[in-house]
């Protein structure tokens, strides 16, 4: 493994939720990050973000980690998630929650 | 660089033979789209390995020539 897909490794590891967007939660730099920022904020859970727009290395390096060409990248307990369209799904069908609740991840909607 | 929504459908066919394709030009600038795919080879697989068959069929064009592609992937086609 090269030093970017160790360091990704790490991310994955030290944090329970991790995403791998463009900008930051603050500000989005792209629709899909948006809405997943949008989507996890929503679900009140705590996680850490890497913006790939600050480092071109980690930018191609996610996507061979993954295996998956686009950005955002969602982890949850070291799993690859999806990106924004399986997020969406998740949330429709509830599959997120239980997700969560199997992992023992903290959430809280907000109504 | 951009894809046509020909070039987009003709890709998937060539991995997905039988899919039906709605897809949608969202900005009208052959850059943002949104796809509805139905397609008999994404039985019994999850969402995930749904989506990465089409990313496949893409190949290098996702992320590259093609910026963003919004996926909705099914192997039946929901009732409206």
């Amino acid at each position: 493994m090269n030093i970017i897909q160790e360091k990704i490794k790490e991310y994955i590891d030290k944090n329970d939720v991790v995403l791998f967007m463009k900008g930051s939660p603050d500000f989005p730099q792209c629709g899909f990050s948006a809405n997943v920022v949008g989507i996890l904020k929503y679900l009140g859970i705590e996680f850490e973000s890497y913006n790939v727009l600050e480092d071109d290395q980690l930018r191609e390096g996610i996507k061979v980690f993954s295996d998956w060409p686009t950005i955002p990248q969602i982890y949850i307990k070291k799993e690859f998630i999806g990106g924004a369209d399986i997020l969406k799904e998740m949330l429709e069908n509830g599959e997120i929650e239980s997700l969560l609740e199997k992992n023992k991840i903290p959430y809280s909607i907000k109504a | 660089m951009t894809l046509s929504p020909k070039e987009i459908t003709d890709l998937i066919k060539k991995k997905l033979p039988d899919a039906i394709i709605d897809l949608d030009d969202l900005k009208g600038d052959n850059n943002h789209y949104h796809a509805k795919i139905i397609s008999s080879k994404f039985k019994g697989l999850s969402k995930l390995k749904q989506h990465k068959l089409v990313y496949s069929a893409l190949g290098s064009h996702m992320g590259n020539t093609l910026h963003a592609l919004m996926l909705e992937t099914s192997d039946i086609k929901k009732k409206d």
